[in-house]
This record gives structure tokens, sequence and C-alpha cells, in this order.
């Protein structure tokens, strides 16, 4: 019994062991469902999984189902972000449990009965479950939100490293406390159309409207309501990687600043949709335009210190750009982060701004099937690029060294990359090759994108298999992180006395 | 250990790329084996009047009107039969190697994105893109051998509705399309509710029906080859729509004749051989403008009895 309690205590109840148990979870839901569609599913694949789990899938529900699909992975890595977000800012430590507690019954249940229900023969109480899961994820929000409430006292820095206000109100304290009350209003937006399905609002993909020049105001909603979503799990791994590498200086400076009015912006312009619909857009670029530029002083202060670091730690003094190239690649776990988000650039926002400039021009012009190809490839890349970064966080959290380390890091990037390239240069072939023409190139970065894809996930595999194994150790790695269960950063307030207990 | 891993993969790298850029070196293969499906593809089906239900949310519609649709998607040799009447009366020319016609133009409402067609001559058929199985030789049209009775491809909608309206018959209207492909129940295929690669010719075909034509890339299949017929070893179910009607699913996407308000784009329907199962669902669209043309896009036409019987 001791055994099974100990673990438990390992897995649910500390930050490290509760981000393992929900990378775990969407790993497995990631291997089974990614064979139902593309060339697995092609290859026959998608066949046998049905046939071995029992999976009905009615065509005439597919939407549907790929909706609570997106549902279930996605409140995952929302928990993970949750279970970063309480353990690198400054909170007390019941506050900590009680939202770590809310979002891991809440994403559970979400991620088991939602693919229950959607997948295993649509019965009515996994749906509301479900929806109970869903509440509770929206409820630990709440209670993310007030537990970061900046405006106490008691969360007010002194520190001139860190950007505050003159009264001392910590800026990256403001600008996590903006995210998650965006990401709540925004839940709302999704929600609100949900809660009218049947009754005027229809389960539709918002790529498959893309065309239509009218949609209902439930429909702009919930495209709304997943653009910012995504937009704001991003911005959240982003102000994760800025804690982990501890950001500051004037480049933090900067970057607080922007990514909060980044955040109020992208929101107004996201929720003014419904009803402004045609300056909607423009906001919302104005919005993104702070926050890619916070984005990129993350990027340059990172660079520099990694440089800096390993430097220091060659003890050299005096350098030029092949050695400090070198210095930035020698750890690829924390380049890794930061590559991504420039990686991003090409694969992601380039795409989407190439695609907003030429629409009319070139995009239009292909046929809906084609345009729907890069539209959805666009957002899957955000979602792996992210996916990524997490991962390389997860790797070092864990403490992984050495040739290991080195290994995991690269594979990550390098596979990770070469699919997402592949994707891209997939979904935009019609730029390069005439449709008659396109079987090579489809086949050749399909094999790529498999190839990418298939090194991410065996060496997830390896990572998960190992920590598997490990649990049955009596003096695994996850003893000493059950010990140690709190991530290793600097936060930027510093607490004392009646707060000590909030610190890690 | 470096340089040599930094070797290979540039070699492999080197490979890949070179594989990617062969395609100008592409066949163009204009003769493949000509496959008899049994089918009659100068048949008409009747389509009574009546209410289906239409869409994935089964919304109850009523066509309050008889109409007849063609039995399969018209074949290069029905299309070439009218290119070549067509082009003694004056109704087509070719310029620049396009088969090119008059359209009245549409309305045109200015909205965003809305592409503005006006009157004048459009492409129906380009001659020099590879894929074209119709070829001219100035005087006359002719069809690349084993493919008389596939189903014509490389056809803009103005091609598509000047084929219909040139025998005075139409494209059919996106509802007109659905309600020949699904009947009256709310099935997902025109066959039922399950899809396999013996049902239509689709992405998870390809690998058979390539084999079976000796092709290294997707292609089309004769109309009303999946009948229930073995083909050299490829046995096919039959996968007629309740109404009887052939590949109403796969093969080609279809055009149908909608000009909606503020959009320039016509839809089609059905799913191609290029496309993945979910595509081929009764109620899935795809869209393209008026001028757009693909390997993988066709037609059929409807008539109205009433039509039918002037004519007559």
């Amino acid at each position: 019994m001791k055994f099974f309690i100990e673990r438990f205590n390992f897995l649910f109840k500390s930050t490290k062991g509760l981000v393992l148990v929900a990378i775990a979870m969407i790993s497995l839901v990631t291997a089974i469902w990614g064979t139902l569609s593309g060339p697995l599913a092609e290859w026959g694949i998608k066949d046998f999984t049905v046939r071995l789990l029992g999976m009905k899938l009615n065509p005439i529900q597919r939407e549907g189902r790929i909706i609570m699909l997106y549902h279930a992975i996605a409140m995952a890595v929302i928990a993970i972000e949750v279970y970063f977000i309480t353990s690198i800012v400054q909170m007390r430590k019941h506050r900590q449990s009680i939202i770590n507690a809310t979002v891991t019954i809440g994403y559970l249940c979400a991620m088991i009965f939602g693919l229950g229900f959607a997948y295993f023969g649509y019965k009515w109480v996994f749906h509301g479950l479900f929806l109970f899961g869903l509440s509770l994820i929206f409820f630990s929000g709440i209670l993310l939100a007030e537990a970061l409430w900046p405006w106490r006292k008691e969360y007010h820095i002194s520190s001139s490293e860190y950007a505050h206000t003159k009264k001392g109100v910590d800026l990256e304290r403001v600008a996590f406390f903006t995210m998650t009350v965006s990401a709540l209003g925004s839940a709302m937006f999704g929600a609100v159309a949900g809660a009218y399905w049947g009754k005027g609002h229809q389960t539709f993909l918002a790529e498959d409207l893309i065309r239509i020049p009218y949609k209902t105001p439930f429909e702009l909603a919930v495209i709304g309501h997943l653009h910012i979503m995504l937009t704001l799990i991003a911005v959240a791994i982003t102000f994760v990687v800025g804690r982990w590498l501890d950001f500051k200086g004037i480049f933090h400076k900067i970057a607080m600043p922007l990514m909060i009015s980044g955040i109020i912006v992208i929101t107004i312009g996201v929720w003014i949709i419904v009803p402004y619909r045609p300056i909607a857009h423009t906001i919302i670029y104005v919005g993104s335009g702070f926050i890619m530029l916070a984005a990129l002083m993350l990027v340059i202060y990172g660079w520099k210190k990694l440089i800096h670091d390993r430097l220091v730690e060659q003890g050299i003094n005096k350098t030029g750009f092949w050695q400090s190239f070198k210095a930035l690649i020698h750890d690829p776990i924390k380049f890794g982060p930061l590559w991504q988000m420039v990686f991003m650039n090409f694969t992601v926002s380039g795409v989407g701004i190439f695609m907003a400039v030429k629409l009319d021009e070139i995009f239009r012009i292909w046929s809906f099937r084609e345009e729907r190809i890069v539209l959805t490839g666009h957002w899957h890349v955000l979602a792996g690029i992210i996916a990524t970064i997490i991962l390389m966080y997860y790797a070092d959290i864990i403490g992984l060294k050495g040739k290991i380390r080195k290994w995991f890091g690269w594979i990550l990037i390098i596979g990770s990359d070469i699919a997402f390239a592949s994707a891209t240069v997939f979904s935009l072939k019609r730029l390069f090759v005439k449709r008659y023409f396109e079987e090579p190139i489809v086949k050749w970065s399909m094999l790529f994108l498999e190839i990418g894809l298939a090194s991410v996930l065996i060496i997830l595999a390896m990572l998960l298999l190992w920590r598997l194994f490990d649990l049955f150790k009596k003096e695994g790695a996850w003893k000493k992180e059950h010990v140690s269960p709190e991530l290793d950063v600097s936060k930027t307030a510093v607490l004392s006395g009646v707060f000590e207990e909030g610190k890690q | 250990m470096r340089k040599r891993i930094s070797f290979i993969l540039m070699i492999f790298i080197g490979f890949i790329l070179y594989q990617a850029c062969k395609q100008n070196n592409f066949p163009f293969h204009t003769e493949i084996p000509y496959i008899d499906t049994g089918v009659n593809y100068n048949e008409w089906v009747l389509i009574p009047a009546g209410e289906f239900y239409s869409g994935q949310q089964n919304r109850l519609i009523k066509i309050d009107y008889d109409y007849e649709i063609m039995l399969t998607d018209v074949t290069n040799e029905q299309y070439v039969r009218y290119l070549n009447e067509a082009f003694k009366k004056g109704m087509v020319k070719v310029e620049n190697n396009k088969i090119i016609g008059y359209y009245p133009g549409d309305r045109f409402d200015g909205h965003k994105h809305e592409r503005q067609i006006k009157a004048g001559y459009w492409i129906h058929v380009p001659l020099d893109e590879p894929g074209v199985r119709i070829k001219f030789d100035g005087k006359k049209f002719t069809v690349d051998k084993g493919f008389e009775n596939h189903p014509v491809t490389m056809v803009t909608w103005f091609g598509a509705k000047a084929y219909c309206e040139f025998y005075g018959w139409d494209l059919p209207s996106e509802i007109e399309w659905e309600k020949a492909a699904r009947g009256t129940d709310t099935r997902a295929y025109p066959w039922g509710n399950e899809i396999n690669e013996h049902l239509a010719n689709y992405k998870k075909s390809n690998k058979l029906i390539r084999k079976l034509f000796g092709f290294e890339r997707g292609i089309t299949t004769p109309v009303g080859f999946f009948n229930g017929r073995r083909y050299k070893g490829f046995q096919t179910e039959d996968a007629r729509s309740p109404y009887g009607l052939y590949d109403m699913a796969g093969n080609v996407w279809q055009w149908t004749r909608d000009d909606y308000p503020n959009m320039s784009d016509r839809f089609m329907r059905g799913g191609s051989w290029a496309n993945y199962d979910y595509n081929l669902r009764v109620w899935s669209r795809n869209s393209a403008g008026p001028d757009y043309y693909a390997i993988n896009v066709g037609f059929r036409c409807v008539r109205k009895i009433s039509e039918k019987n002037n004519k007559n």
C-alpha cells in the first residue's frame, strides 16, 4: 500500500509528477488518435485501431469528435501550464494545491469522458462529465487569477532587475494575471456559443467556413475563441520560458508592458469580432505585433544569456562569432525553446502574414480544399511547436544531463523542425508545383513529416518508458523529484515572514 | 564521427531534394488500357419530387418538382462530342491553346474577397496543361486512348455549364445534387454509412487503382466502375446511390450551378480520387472560382422533366 501511496503522492501532489502525468496522458492520446487520420488511415492502421478499441465512428459526427479531441488535448496542455505557473510565480502553498487539484480533476474528466463520449458510443452521461471537467478547469482559472492578483502588497517587488511600476507592482505578475483573465473571458466566448448547440448553433470546424461570406454570431464567437485560446497558450508558455531563463533587465522591462498591452489589445480584437468584424482583424494584428516584439526581446535576452553563461563556464572572456555560436547551441534543451520561437516565424507567422497579404491573389484562386490544408497545417504546426517547448522544459526539470540531454534536445529540435518544415512545404506545394506534378513533392514531404514526427515520438516514448520503469524503483528519479517537487527558478517576488510558506 | 554523420546527412538530404525536384520528368501518360464497366453513361435517372434530409444536420428540405440527373459524370467521349459540335457552330473557340466560350457575367455585390465575373470569353478547358485528356488538331477534338469513358476533368465551371446548356440542360443545384446522392434517409455516403477502397475511388483506393491501370500516380476510374464487378483481380462493390447513380462519391468533384450572393466561388460536391474519406460524405463541399480547373474536377447535368418533354 505504501508503494502506491508514495507514487500517488509524487504523481498527483508534486508539480513535477503532475506535469509527468499530463504529458503521459497527451502522449497516449496522440499515439492512439494519431492513427485515425492522414497516411496512417490510408495504410489501414486506422481500421486496426478502431477494431481493437471498439471505437464507433459515425461519419455524421466527425466534426464533433474532432472538437472533443482538440479540447481533450488542449485541457491537458492548459493543466501543464497551470502547474508551471503555480510553481514559478510566487503564491501561497495552499492556493497552489487547490488550483492544481482542481485543474487536474478537470482535465482528466474532460479528457477521459470527452473521448469516451465522442469515440465510444455517445453516452450522454460522459458528455455531462466532460462538461463538468471543463467547468472545473474554468473554476481553477478563477482561482489562479485570484492567486495571481498582482496588486497585493506582499507580491510587490523592489528589485531593479525586473519590470515593475513605481509602486512596486510586478509587471510580470500583471502579465500572467492578464493572460489568465483573458483566457477565462475567451473560454466563455466559446462556452456561450456551445450552450446554444442545437438551438441555432451547430457543430462546425472553423476551417470549413472560411469562404462563406456570412457567418452567424455563434460561428464568429467560436472562431474567435479557438484562435485566442491557442494564442494565449503560446503566450503562457513564453512567460514560463522567460521565468525558466530568469528573464530580466532592460529587455524584461520593455517586454512586459508590451506583453500586457498585446494581450489586452488582442483580447479586445477577438471579443469584438461578433459586433465589429471588419475592424477586429486590424486590432488583432496590432496586438500580435506587440506580443511578437516582446517574444523577440525574450529571444535576444535568452540567446545572450546562453552565450554568456557558457563562456563563463568555459572561463573565456573574449570571443568571436564562431565561439559565441558554439556557446549558444551548446545546450539544445535551453537553446531549443528560443529557437522554436524563431522557427515559428517561418512556419506559422510568416505563412500567416504571406497568406493574408496574398489571399485574393493566390490562395483564393486555389480550391477551397487546398486553402484549407494551409490553414490546418498552420495551426497544427503552432500547437506542435508549443508541445516541443513544453517537452524541452520538462527535460530540464527532470534533470537530463550529458549526452542524453544533448541527444534528446537535438532530436526534438531537428525532428520537429523537419516535420514542421515538411508540413509547411506540403501545405504550400501549389506555389511551386502544378497539380499534375505534385506527387513527388507530396510523397517526399509526407515522408519527411513522418520521419520527423516519428523521431520525436520515439524519443518521447523512450523518456516516458524510462519514467514508467523508474516508478518501480525504490530510490528512482521520482523519489528525488518528490523531495524537491517544485520548479527551480528565480522568482520575481521574494517573500518573507508570513508568506514564507509560499516559497519553494 | 561528426563529419561522417554530416556527410551522410547531406547525401540523404541531397537525394531527397533530387527526388522531389525531378518532378518535371514525370510522364504525361496519353494512353492507358480501356476498361469497360458495362454502365451506359448516356442514361438519365429520375429523381421524384419530395422531401429529403439535407446537410450534416439533416435539415428536412422539399424539392417540389421531378428532375432527371445523369447516371454518371460526363465522360471525355461525351465532352469531345459536344466540343466538336459546338466548335462547328462557333459556340466555343480555341485561343492560345485554351478552349473558350462566352459567359454573360455574374451579378457583382462588391463583397470582400468577391471577384467580379464580367461578361466575356472565359476559359472552358486548357489544352496545354498536363492532365488534359482532350487533344485538338486545329479541326477536331479527340480523347487520349483509354480515357474515353473516364470523367472529363480539367473543365471549368464555365465549360461544364456550357456543355449542359448546349443540350438544353443545366448543372445541378447543390440541393438537387445532394438529394440524388443521398435519397431520402440520413446516410453519409451514397451507398450507406461505411466506406472502404472497394466502394469508391479516393485516397485509400489509389494504390489498387494505380496498379490496375499501370499508372504511377492517382487517376480517375471509368464512370460506373464501382458496380460490383471484378476488374483484373480488383473486386469492386456496388456503390450506387439510392436512386441508382454511380460515382456520387469519389472519382471527381462535381460542379454545381448555384451562384450565391456576395461570392464568386462555385461549389463542388462528392470528393475525388485525391481526397480522404470525409470529403466524400454527401454534404461535403469544395469551392473555387468558375475559371478553376483541376485533374480531379468534373461534372454531370440535370434536366427538368418538362424540359425533356419539350425537347422530345
